[in-house]
């Protein structure tokens, strides 16, 4: 480099953060300072071989996330002083923010913890600094959606105690575990995991139908935050498909391993989305796409041309991608009658889609909807409509891998429960799906200590022997606020308040009102 | 397969039976009948016969639904880990080899659901 030129060009100063503060050690043995590279049985013959995704130095990076953070705080301080939350389409609304501030943004920083670690642990200094880089993002991402929604903490229920609840809620395990799956990995399973499974392949169908999902409800905040954090995710989508191409270029022996991993956090991340799934076509008021409209744009379009690019290097499309496109149809549908069902042991209020809402999901599922879903919500509608709003006072049948209540049904047969079980070393353990049941036989030590939550409750772990005290003790829900319908709820009636409406009583089923 | 580790790697199950204080777990599923999102998981005692069982723990949880009314649990065609399966009610779930964690799916002619099953 020339010594007279002080401004150094981006390429170089990207050389000087990257490569040349790495060394070759003298003293200690590589193997002993980078001990988990290469038990997971990936061969890595030429770091120099590394593209790095971000090309970002950390003085551009200081700067421009700190102009970002500007204007973010600057519309959070807008939206609180406005009192932005009585804009928003309708409070059935918040109950998708619950959802994400209890199932999601813990995993933010999970994600920060896990790309810390292995941004430790990769001899190669590119994919150290890349990682590194990422951790403090995640950070950031988890920070701000927790300030975008402490606004509506002080308005509405159930956001009080987050990550209480993600460390015990039944549901939450469901995302808690895929986490702790992936960051109990070794570093190159968690960057396919998370950086490619995650980011590359599905994070479209998580972060585009919230953040739409906000804007379409009037919520500017999370909107804001959604448009701040594009940014940085499109710098881990590029992380996550370069680890894949480079982890392929370099050995043909990682191929096998690297298939079954996209096979494994494939299935994993599409059981995780299940949650989203009823959150776009039942939670949010004003609907974005179905999802079966988003899975076919997101997954089986993008998806699609992203596993052709992949053949050349002999990797195929991830196995059971045909169940998981046949489940589209009903996963949502399925989904919510589970919440509803369970209503009294969530943070968030379900509620009966309203007569237009169905007539939307016909639209959405000619093929599905009014034959297999329609018939039950109506007759949860009458049971309503004479008091006996429907809870399931029985605890379900969880995936010892997934988390999920074993809730789906056959691929190709609706009407029956896809019900999968096995015997390993004299124990019996039950599954969802042939996807969940692979996971586990590959790797049955990591999941026969799956901490289920109903078995938990039933071993006496949760502060009670009874749902109510488990929610209100263990869980920390406030029974009567947090939890039951939407209608009639402290929620709905602040709403009420708000829209200047008169005040409900819990029968009173004004769902089409509000 | 297994665990790929840098160490033995071992662990105990956590849900095995002696964990349950004396109890077991029994899951139950009804087909047809999805007004039950999924299997229920239910707490029993090993020593409780089956006719308790079905009248004491299966009846309660399954009575919101209108074909649980009349259901007759002498006339059902069950099945113990998806294997027919004819229990004596007088006999406790051990003794009918109901163990822990087995699924039990329970059939009753002419209770095939509301809707086609949808309910």
């Amino acid at each position: 480099m020339a010594t007279k030129n002080k401004k150094l060009s981006l390429k170089d100063k990207y050389q000087y953060l990257t490569r040349d503060m790495a060394w070759e050690p003298s003293y200690q043995k590589k193997e002993d300072i980078f001990p988990y590279e290469r038990f997971e049985g990936i061969k890595i013959t030429d770091w120099d071989k590394w593209e790095d995704p971000f090309r970002l130095t950390m003085d551009a990076y200081w700067k421009y996330q700190a102009e970002k953070e500007k204007k973010l705080y600057a519309i959070f301080d807008a939206f609180a002083q406005n009192n932005g939350h009585q804009n928003i389409s309708d409070a059935r609304y918040v109950n998708a923010l619950k959802l994400f501030l209890t199932g999601v943004s813990p995993l933010e920083y999970g994600a920060f913890q896990g790309y810390a670690k292995v941004g430790r642990h990769f001899s190669g200094a590119g994919a150290r600094v890349a990682c590194q880089m990422q951790s403090i993002d995640e950070l950031r991402h988890v920070q701000t959606q927790l300030h975008a929604m402490s606004h509506y903490n002080k308005h509405f229920n159930g956001l009080h105690d987050f990550a209480h609840m993600h460390d015990r809620v039944w549901f939450l395990s469901v995302p808690k575990s895929f986490f702790d799956d992936a960051r109990s990995a070794g570093p190159f399973e968690f960057l396919t995991a998370i950086s490619f499974s995650f980011e590359y392949v599905l994070t479209n169908l998580l972060f585009v139908p919230f953040m739409s999902g906000a804007a379409y409800n009037g919520d500017m905040a999370t909107v804001t935050f959604g448009f701040s954090a594009q940014s940085d995710e499109a710098r881990h989508m590029t992380l996550g498909l370069e680890v894949i191409k480079f982890m392929l270029e370099q050995h043909e022996d990682n191929v096998p391993i690297v298939q079954h991993w996209i096979d494994k956090w494939f299935w994993r991340g599409y059981r995780l989305l299940s949650l989203v799934s009823m959150m776009m076509d039942y939670m949010l008021p004003n609907k974005v796409m179905s999802w079966k409209d988003a899975w076919e744009v997101y997954y089986e379009q993008n998806g699609g041309a992203l596993f052709k690019d992949l053949e050349r290097y002999g990797i195929r499309p991830p196995k059971y991608q045909d169940v998981a496109n046949d489940g589209k149809n009903h996963i949502s549908h399925q989904l919510w009658s589970t919440f509803y069902q369970y209503s009294h042991a969530t943070n968030f209020h379900t509620w009966l889609p309203s007569a237009a809402e169905m007539d939307w999901l016909s639209e959405q599922y000619p093929d599905t909807f009014d034959k297999y879903y329609r018939p039950r919500f109506e007759h949860w509608q009458k049971m309503q409509d004479k008091g006996e709003r429907f809870y399931n006072n029985t605890l379900p049948q969880l995936c010892q891998v997934c988390q999920v209540p074993t809730l789906f049904t056959e691929h190709g047969d609706p009407t029956q429960l896809s019900l999968r079980t096995l015997e390993h070393e004299g124990e019996r353990y039950h599954f969802c799906s042939d996807g969940c049941c692979d996971i586990f036989k590959y790797e049955p030590e990591k999941y026969i200590q799956s901490w289920l939550p109903v078995h938990q409750i039933y071993q006496g772990n949760c502060e009670g022997a009874d749902v109510e005290t488990v929610v209100s003790k263990y869980y920390h829900i406030n029974i009567g606020q947090d939890n039951f319908d939407y209608v009639g709820s402290p929620d709905h009636q602040r709403w009420q308040a708000i829209k200047g409406n008169r005040p409900l009583g819990g029968d009173d089923d004004s769902r089409d009102a509000a | 397969m297994s665990v790929k580790a840098l160490y033995q790697y071992s662990a105990e199950p956590r849900d095995l039976q002696a964990n349950f204080n004396g109890m077991q777990l029994v899951y139950l599923y009804w087909p047809n009948h999805l007004l039950f999102c999924s299997p229920f998981a239910f707490l029993a005692s090993p020593e409780m016969s089956m006719g308790e069982f079905c009248e004491q723990v299966v009846r309660p949880a399954i009575a919101a639904h209108p074909q649980a009314a009349g259901l007759d649990f002498g006339q059902a065609q069950w099945q113990l880990n998806n294997q027919p399966f004819s229990p004596d009610p007088a006999l406790s779930l051990a003794q009918n080899g109901v163990a822990h964690k087995a699924l039990l799916t329970l059939r009753v002619p002419g209770l095939d659901g509301i809707a086609g099953g949808a309910i």
